[in-house]
């Protein structure tokens, strides 16, 4: 298993290259340096030297991928692309243009977004799949079919009407928990009780129907025929033998979001006062702050690539068919 | 099994009914302080750094001005706005001296004056807030100065480090900050500015740079450049208490510069504290770690989530003012002349991004104040047939205060005066831009976009600043006639008449026929955008005029308009200072765009208008200079480089708890005026959220009706299959 992890990172190198060229190319095609200079000293009174001044305590005054006026490895080393881009190898994030440090910020911010998003994806892949089960069970019968038509229309209502409802019946109407906000320790439940319930609430819709795909295909196959056959409760059926060999589906769905959990979700955060990751990209590239925008790209295609390696490693697991070579 | 569960679940309803108390369940504050002195306000926007030589938005003054004192302040009551002492003795002296350094008479000719010497005396005794920057230890050594990296490897943020101390504010710690203006880590917004004016602050910025540079290089990103050793011609040290700012020529506006941020002190032991290796990865220094004077200081610091300022201990004092404008008395603003300030203990400030929580909020009493978002406009305020803006029925029901005023202020379309089309200075180009001031409504936009809260502009000076007149005398006579007590706009009649002398009968160029078509450049990603444009193209088609607008990503705009490739825009101009001089200068030649970078966005350049600007911004206030303004206003209605916009309305609201206040749009450390009680706060909150459990009770009933027949079905299926079996 060593040596197939070791692989996959050596395969990940080209792909993280690849991703920090791109972003930065797509970058610098919508904005300038001057433009980012422009963006941080503000709208007024703004003079060309401020400008050129800013980009070279900032570094922005250099070449972005070759340097002529230098010399050797200085030509391709003494760059924008260079200076601002290969740090992240070493998960340097440096400062943001605005000057915060971009680890502290991460460091801070992830907790409150993992703090949502993790029981969400717990409590969701419950409920959802123990729903998506039921329907199943009730194959075939108009309880299925009510099941199906509930989860068409909780997936066609916008996640933010779930919110603005839920805001609306449980922290307006009832007064139960506070509309919006973030403490920390224990303090943090009573604000994390709704947006996580609404989180799980919208996510039943679409989950339960394609988990419930999921089991129908499994259910006809043979080996649940014999399951059966050798007089099996039908309930022990679909939750010992289909779930189990459901999983590779559900695993390949579900390990592959979990580092990137963290990131947060942008709607849920923004109308909850949740001090989470999920507005954190946007509102740099709003911003125009690239040091933020280059950092977040880097760790988002590193947590998916993490997500890829651990969900080929959930599959031996569940699946003994699968092996490492 | 359907009984246990009903058993259970009533059983467990009961349960939390019995169990529950009065109390708010939806407070998201700590319960210990129910009945402290605190105010809850909300920041839609996280604030980009509290340094006072770089902050400029007012998303972060809100906190920089109540932390840093610089020497003068605007007097929170009195208008037109009037500048008072803050940490000075008294406003500046000013002495104008000729090119030898000479004295000259106050009323010198502007030909003679080389340099203008504000002399600021500070008030002895005060002090800084308790900080580490300061904390000695036993041998009189700075505490935390010199720290290893594996001392400050036990330090996290600043409250981490135990030990704290203060000092007496100083002449030399005002020096240092406007030296801090030219420091290239600080990267001041107004150094291109105050380069123009601080003798000597050009070369500085060059001499800093150079220094800084090979700070770097010896000491790393985060090396100390320590400014007492630089000195700055301009500025000089006359004694602890007093200090001299040499301006180049003549600069009246300065003064108001000195009630801003950017000019507040900075002790020289912050930078040094600050500039340590590895404070910054940290995030302390001076973006997010203000060190001031002020009634309040900084205690916690979460852009993300919440903002705290707590009294500061070693505040200096102050006292509520005893006298203001006309009718302030009446109005019961004079009630507390003479207590102590600050009245409020302690200010929290969460992060609030959107609209709909935050006013769900503030009517739950969870917020002390709120602004109107125009999704709430409706469920607010109520406007009279005669214009007047008033509470509803549920706000007044609450108790809740409306204060609005007009902000310094403009918002207008801009016509790009180097266009061969649009711009120009011949009469036809005149007609062509006088018909479309007509043509296009902005009692209309006000109304439709803004709800009301903006005023039609009749010039560029807004309300409440000199120059600005209201009334008959005020009206712009190109664009509005006065009938039966009122400005009314021209007829679109006398706006097509204009066009057909400006050459375009109809809206088609009377040479060559072709329809006339313009173009109109703006910013997209507003949610009213398309509305808006849709709304702008009408006005046009009245007259006859295809208008093809061209949103655009922010940055392609600004070049746009730096390249004068723009025919129409929309801009904007908030007030530094409240002189016409801050708005006026929007259409003095030299300022223009795309010629000299300026703010003049319409590249106006009028010889007439920019003599009588060079000669009114050096003026007294006092009828001459009124009347010269008189004269350039007549001058830009006429050329009209403009459709003079709106100048908008601030509308605040206050729960009843909160003393009402006079809104002053200039001050920014008005925060010490404001006061609350907070028991008719507690009394409100328990009042106006009370939990209600028995929707909960419905709900879970509804759950069992559902569950039933699914429970019930499943046995069913079991026995079903048993019996198959």
């Amino acid at each position: 298993m060593f040596a197939y992890i070791v692989r996959r990172m050596i395969y990940a190198i080209p792909v993280l290259i690849g991703v920090n060229v791109i972003t930065f190319l797509l970058f610098f095609m919508v904005n300038t340096p001057d433009d980012i200079a422009r963006a941080q000293l503000g709208e007024k009174h703004v003079t060309e030297a401020a400008i050129q001044r800013w980009k070279h305590t900032h570094g922005y005054d250099k070449p972005l991928f070759y340097n002529s006026e230098k010399q050797g490895v200085h030509q391709f080393s003494d760059t924008l692309f260079y200076t601002k881009s290969m740090r992240l190898f070493s998960f340097h994030f440096g400062s943001a243009d605005s000057g915060r440090p971009i680890g502290y910020d991460i460091k801070q911010r992830m907790w409150p977004s993992l703090a949502i998003a993790v029981p969400t994806l717990l409590v969701g892949l419950m409920l959802n799949v123990t729903f998506a089960m039921l329907m199943v069970f009730f194959r075939q019968t108009y309880l299925e079919l009510s099941g199906v038509i509930l989860c068409i229309v909780m997936m066609s209502v916008s996640g933010m009407f779930y919110i603005i409802m839920g805001q609306f019946l449980i922290g307006k109407l009832l007064h139960l928990v506070p509309i919006s906000g973030y403490d920390y320790g224990w303090e943090a439940i009573k604000f994390l009780v709704l947006p996580v319930a609404i989180g799980v609430v919208a996510g039943i819709g679409t989950g339960a129907r394609w988990y419930r795909t999921i089991f129908l295909e499994e259910v006809n196959k043979d080996y649940v025929r014999t399951a059966r056959a050798k007089g099996l409760s039908e309930v022990f059926v679909l939750f010992h033998h289909v779930l189990k060999n459901a999983m590779i589906p559900i695993l390949t769905g579900v390990v592959v979001i979990i580092p990137s959990l963290f990131m947060g979700s942008l709607l849920m955060e923004s109308f909850f006062g949740i001090p989470g990751l999920g507005s954190y990209t946007i509102d740099a590239i709003r911003q125009q702050d690239f040091s933020i925008v280059r950092a977040m790209v880097f760790l988002g295609t590193v947590l998916y690539i993490i997500g890829l390696i651990l969900t080929d490693i959930s599959y031996t697991l569940v699946d003994p068919r699968v092996r490492f070579d | 099994m359907i009984r246990t569960v009903i058993a259970i679940t009533c059983l467990g309803l009961i349960v939390s009914l019995t169990g529950c108390d009065e109390q708010p369940r939806n407070n998201p504050y700590p319960r210990q302080d129910e009945l402290a002195n605190i105010y809850y306000s909300a920041f839609s926007e996280s604030p980009k750094t509290l340094d006072p030589a770089r902050s400029y938005s007012a998303d972060e003054v809100v906190f920089t001005g109540q932390i840093y004192e610089p020497p003068l302040q605007y007097h929170f009551l009195k208008r037109p706005y009037t500048l008072e002492p803050l940490t000075a003795t008294a406003l500046p002296t000013v002495t104008l001296l000729d090119k030898q350094g000479n004295v000259l008479d106050d009323n010198a000719a502007d030909d003679k004056v080389a340099y203008s010497r504000y002399r600021i005396h500070i008030k002895p005794g005060i002090r800084y807030q308790p900080h580490p920057a300061f904390a000695k230890d036993a041998e009189g050594q700075y505490r935390y100065h010199d720290l290893s990296q594996q001392a400050l490897h036990h330090f996290s943020q600043l409250e981490d480090f135990t030990e704290t101390g203060s000092r007496e504010l100083v002449a030399d710690d005002y020096i240092y900050e406007i030296k801090r203006l030219a420091h290239p880590r600080a990267q001041s917004p107004i150094l291109g500015l105050m380069e123009q004016y601080i003798d000597g602050m050009d070369e500085y910025a060059e001499t800093l740079q150079i220094a800084f540079d090979e700070v770097i290089k010896q000491q790393g990103n985060h090396g100390y450049l320590d400014l007492r050793k630089y000195p700055l011609k301009g500025v000089t040290k006359i004694d602890d208490y007093t200090y001299d700012v040499v301006l180049k020529g003549k600069y009246p506006q300065f003064k108001y510069w000195l009630a801003m941020p950017f000019f507040a002190p900075m002790p020289w032991e912050a930078d040094a504290f600050y500039s340590q290796a590895g404070m910054a990865k940290k995030n302390i220094g001076f973006n997010w770690s203000p060190i001031g004077t002020g009634p309040y200081m900084l205690t916690e610091n979460n852009p993300n989530r919440q903002m705290v300022l707590s009294r500061n201990p070693n505040y200096h004092g102050d006292v509520y003012p005893s006298e203001g404008e006309a009718g302030d008395g009446a109005a019961g603003l004079l009630a507390d002349a003479g207590q102590e300030l600050p009245f409020i203990d302690k200010f929290v400030f969460s992060l609030e991004r959107e609209s709909i929580p935050r006013w769900n909020k503030f009517l739950q009493g969870y917020y002390d104040a709120s602004g109107i978002a125009s999704d709430n406009f409706d469920e607010a305020v109520t406007i009279s047939a005669a214009g007047e803006a008033g509470l509803t029925k549920s706000l007044q029901k609450k108790g809740v205060h409306l204060r609005t005023e007009a902000s310094p202020s403009i918002f207008y379309i801009g016509f790009n005066m180097l266009d061969p089309v649009i711009g120009g200075y011949s009469d036809k180009q005149r007609k062509l831009r006088q018909a479309i001031a007509i043509a296009v409504n902005m009692e209309e936009f006000v109304s439709i976009f803004l709800n009301g809260r903006g005023i039609p502009a009749n010039g560029p000076i807004p309300p409440g600043i000199e120059g600005h007149v209201d009334g008959e005398a005020g009206i712009n006579s190109y664009v509005y006639e006065w009938k039966g007590g009122h400005s009314q706009r021209h007829s679109l009649d006398k706006a097509k008449q204009l066009l057909r002398e400006a050459g375009y009968p109809g809206g088609v160029n009377a040479n060559t026929g072709e329809p006339l078509v313009l173009s109109f450049d703006t910013v997209t990603g507003g949610s009213d955008d398309a509305a808006r444009f849709d709304w702008l193209r009408k006005q046009f088609e009245k007259l006859g005029i295809q208008l093809h607008v061209r949103a655009t990503q922010y940055n392609r705009f600004q070049e746009k308009m730096r390249t004068g490739n723009a025919q129409l825009f929309f801009w904007g101009w908030n007030a530094d200072y409240p002189d016409p001089e801050n708005f006026l200068f929007l259409l003095y030649g030299p300022h223009g765009k795309v010629n000299y970078q300026g703010e003049n966005a319409s590249n106006y350049a009028s010889p007439e208008f920019d003599k009588l600007f060079e000669q009114m911004k050096n003026m007294p206030e006092g009828q001459a200079r009124d009347q010269v303004i008189a004269r350039m206003v007549e001058i830009v209605r006429r050329d009209s480089p403009w459709i003079w916009g709106f100048f908008p309305k601030s509308f605040a609201l206050t729960q009843a708890w909160v003393t009402p206040r006079k809104l002053n749009a200039m001050a920014n450390n008005s925060m010490k005026y404001i006061k609350l009680d907070p028991r008719i706060r507690d009394e409100r909150h328990k009042a106006w959220n009370k939990p209600l459990y028995w929707p909960l009770l419905l709900i879970v009933l509804g759950l069992l009706v559902v569950l039933i027949p699914v429970i019930w079905a499943y046995h069913v299926k079991v026995r079903k299959a048993a019996k198959r079996v």
